[in-house]
């Protein structure tokens, strides 16, 4: 008798130990469902990949080519007409960039696209001094702050006083070496985003959605703190947070997103936010329609929990913050015409609330670990 | 009285019982150690973090930087002689003591089963482990005994029933049984386990385990006592804690229940056992079938032990009622809720922002909690007030040695218990480096303003 115990639980113990890394066959079948269905992870991941994430990337790539083109115009003919047109392409694949900036996972985190393309301050002596010696290697991490959108925003708008100012470098003897300087930044900028594209079409795609457990190494879990973290650290404190010196309790407004443009970094922040709400309710890229989200999948859970509306109360947070924002003159302008800028930092106060709801409320429902750490529980 | 204390204290029983349990305890406790050195847990959890969070009164006990590995191997080798039952009350002294020392240096990792070991770490340092097919009993025969008075193996059995009753009755909430939760927010997410995943997400699936468990914790202990009951309730033993296992990570807790409910049967199984590893160890397991029992025989042996035992189940019993004495809501507050055998009984999560004022320049700022914290500690820190208030203490002499004068630490804080939405936690208006840690209820701690009612 107790042979076949101590057997038993040799055997489970087994089971037990192996069942963690075997894939059930069974469960790949199409198995019929006991109801009510409960959500598909899987069905989300495939709507974030083809509705959201990769039309993207793909506005974001031709946003690049039409800046490109413009910066071509603009390096033959470097006239004041072409400049304001090289700004507007700059400010659109700007904007754009702020819909994909959240996506820092697989491809985009393995190169590390994010701070690639958007660090700021820029650090306008280096790229002077790359522009007068002439030899520079993008490629550096120790290069990324001057490279990217901030340093393109030097570029343009920081050279001169105005238009005339900023024109007239053009024409100076060293024109050459700066378009030179702004063709390479563009082209860096252009062949990452490319890789990263080309990554997500061909293979990461299904690699992304295949992985559609619920362990910390899971696709959602793992973009949920990527997602969140994105909110915390590069629209929260990134664009606002920093700048205000709200961890610091001195304002710093050198450290705005487009610094010398000066009056878009609402409007860069609004466009993050954006696509934050967007993708938080699953809407599809450049479309009305909606598909599978976290919104429908905190619905979804409710209806077991029977608990508060969560989806309903991030959005109208998140709602509540962009009113705030909008309200506010550009941030440049907010920081270093208050003191202390008092209706920027209501606005951040919105902005801030948001956090607990995503990072306690929403994680809690979703049971997805945050800032996985490896240890044991209880 | 007297039947009582002869039957279940001094009456002689087969050795063979605990030193089975003795191997099993010290081959556990050496993998446990093995795996948690190997996994990059040392390095992680008590190198790198740039602060600690201490239990009140236990301050002194810090990481010893690179050299934290030292207690490490000291707990390893320690339990390798306790399964070899060599130097046996050193090794467990050391064993208690390092074991103890490495579960105070940082509470965030608290763990129950932490707690468990240590408690029957110190009990062990009293139990006569080594008279039976042991290294120690070989040297020397005067110690060898084939019998030895059942308060020893009762004491284990004791130990044991108190961690699963104290369990259930920690389960026998509002919460739990009423709402299925957390099981409902848990469940859900294990989808993905092979057979069980696709019901984990059915209603009345998180109301089954809710009161499995709790049946389960209430009983098992009993249902090991009896021999008629004894097979199915470690099946049950057995399937529970592979289950909970497989479900949520908690790490070798499961095995060690499992091995250590072994001391329930007869023992002839463990007589079986010991056969069986002496044929690898070649101990000579006859010689210790010796039919020597070791009695107290003196009245003051006797009495010494009876105290003691008393002392030792007293504080057992009692400690984890010290909730009792306060106020408020114990799942909300956890004034009292470690140590109290409270396993799995939570999903709750927090969200602190500290906010540091200089009253000399009256300018402030918010804290970027990552800058001091692994996000394990934040996590941990974010949802439990004493954390909070040694946290907001350390910001304080951070910030005051950084240069800032005349330190108030404020703390915005949201949290969220068992699907509750998140409210705020902390009085927010309460300047947190006034506040001294004690044992007096905390009365900057928001009501949670709902009841969970039950024990």
């Amino acid at each position: 008798m107790k042979k076949v115990w101590i057997s038993a639980l040799l055997a489970v113990l087994i089971w037990a130990c192996s069942s963690d890394s075997s894939e059930d066959p069974i469960q790949k079948g199409e198995e019929e469902q006991p109801a009510p269905v409960s959500f598909e992870r899987k069905s989300m991941l495939i709507n974030w990949a083809d509705n959201i994430i990769i039309p993207s990337y793909e506005s974001f790539s031709s946003s690049l080519s039409e800046l490109q083109t413009n910066f071509e115009v603009f390096q033959q003919e470097p006239t004041e007409s072409n400049l304001i047109n090289l700004r507007a392409a700059w400010l659109s694949s700007y904007k754009s960039w702020q819909q994909v900036s959240m996506f820092e996972i697989g491809p985009a985190e393995s190169v590390g696209l994010r701070l690639q393309m958007n660090i700021y301050p820029t650090d306008a002596e280096k790229i002077e001094s790359f522009i007068a010696g002439g030899t520079y290697d993008l490629s550096l991490s120790s290069n990324r702050d001057a490279k990217g959108f901030p340093a393109l925003d030097y570029l343009i708008n920081g050279l001169g006083e105005n238009d005339e100012a900023i024109v007239s470098k053009f024409s100076a003897t060293d024109k050459d070496a700066i378009l030179a300087y702004m063709g390479d930044v563009l082209l860096n900028m252009g062949d990452l985003t490319e890789q990263v594209l080309t990554e997500w079409k061909s293979g990461y795609k299904d690699t992304f959605v295949n992985n559609d457990g619920a362990s910390a190494t899971a696709s959602v879990d793992r973009f949920v703190n990527d997602y969140i973290f994105y909110y915390e650290k590069f629209l929260r404190a990134g664009k606002m947070g920093f700048p205000l010196g709200v961890f610091t309790g001195n304002v710093l407004p050198e450290n705005v997103e487009a610094y010398f443009k000066a009056d878009v970094s609402n409007e860069l922040f609004l466009a993050g936010l954006n696509a934050f709400q967007d993708f938080f309710n699953g809407k599809h890229f450049g479309k009305n329609s909606e598909g599978e989200s976290l919104a429908s999948y905190l619905d979804n859970l409710n209806e077991l929990k029977d608990g508060e509306d969560l989806s309903v109360l991030i959005n109208n947070q998140i709602n509540t913050a962009r009113e705030k924002v909008r309200a506010l003159t550009p941030f440049r302008a907010e920081i270093e015409n208050n003191n202390p800028p008092t209706a920027m930092f209501s606005a951040y106060d919105e902005v801030q609330r948001v956090v607990p709801l995503l990072k306690v409320d929403m994680v809690s429902a979703m049971s997805i670990s945050i800032d996985f750490v490896d240890a044991d529980g209880d | 009285m007297d039947s009582f204390k002869k039957k279940y204290i001094f009456n002689a029983i087969e050795a063979a019982p605990l030193a089975v349990f003795r191997i099993f305890f010290g081959l556990m406790m050496l993998w446990s150690i093995i795996r948690f050195v190997s996994y990059g847990w040392v390095e992680k959890l008590y190198i790198e973090p740039k602060f600690f969070f201490s239990y009140y009164g236990f301050e002194w006990v810090q990481p010893l930087g690179v050299y934290t590995y030292v207690i490490f191997a000291v707990c390893a080798i320690s339990s390798i002689l306790i399964a070899l039952g060599y130097y046996y009350r050193w090794a467990t002294v050391l064993f208690f003591i390092s074991f103890t020392y490495i579960e105070l240096m940082d509470k965030t990792t608290y763990l129950n089963h932490y707690y468990f070991t240590s408690v029957l770490a110190f009990l062990m340092i009293f139990l006569p482990a080594n008279a039976y097919f042991a290294m120690d009993a070989k040297r020397n025969p005067q110690i060898a005994f084939q019998k030895i008075p059942s308060w020893t193996v009762n004491s284990i059995k004791l130990l044991l029933g108190i961690v699963y009753v104290y369990a259930g009755l920690a389960k026998l909430n509002s919460d739990w049984l009423l709402n299925a939760m957390p099981l409902k927010i848990w469940l859900p997410s294990k989808f993905d386990v092979p057979f069980l995943g696709n019901f984990m997400h059915l209603e009345w699936v998180a109301y089954l385990f809710s009161w499995f468990g709790a049946i389960y914790d209430l009983s098992v202990p009993f249902l090991l006592l009896y021999k008629r009951t004894r097979p199915y309730a470690f099946a049950a033993v057995v399937i529970f804690h592979v289950l909970t296992g497989v479900l949520f990570p908690i790490g070798m807790f499961p095995y060690i229940m499992i091995v250590s409910t072994l001391i329930f049967f007869d023992a002839s199984l463990h007589h079986r056992i010991l056969h069986f590893l002496n044929r690898i160890l070649r101990l000579g397991k006859a010689s210790f079938d010796n039919g020597l029992t070791k009695i107290s025989a003196s009245g003051l042996q006797q009495k010494t032990i009876m105290v003691g035992l008393c002392l030792f189940f007293m504080l057992q019993l009692l400690f984890p009622f010290r909730y009792l004495a306060y106020p408020g809501e114990l799942f909300w507050t956890e004034e009292g809720y470690r140590f109290s055998w409270r396993v799995m009984l939570m999903e709750k999560s927090g969200y602190c922002q500290f906010k540091i004022m200089d009253n000399t320049s009256g300018r402030w700022f918010y804290v970027d909690n990552s800058d001091f914290l692994t996000p394990f500690q934040e996590k941990q820190m974010s949802f439990q007030p004493d954390f909070i208030l040694e946290y907001a203490h350390f910001l304080k002499r951070h910030f005051e040695a950084d240069g800032h004068q005349n330190v108030s630490v404020f703390v915005d804080s949201q949290v969220s218990l068992n699907g509750r939405l998140s409210r705020p936690f902390i009085d927010p208006k309460v300047d947190l480096t006034k506040e001294k840690e004690s044992f007096n209820h905390k009365n900057w701690i928001l009501p949670l303003n709902d009841e969970i009612s039950g024990l």
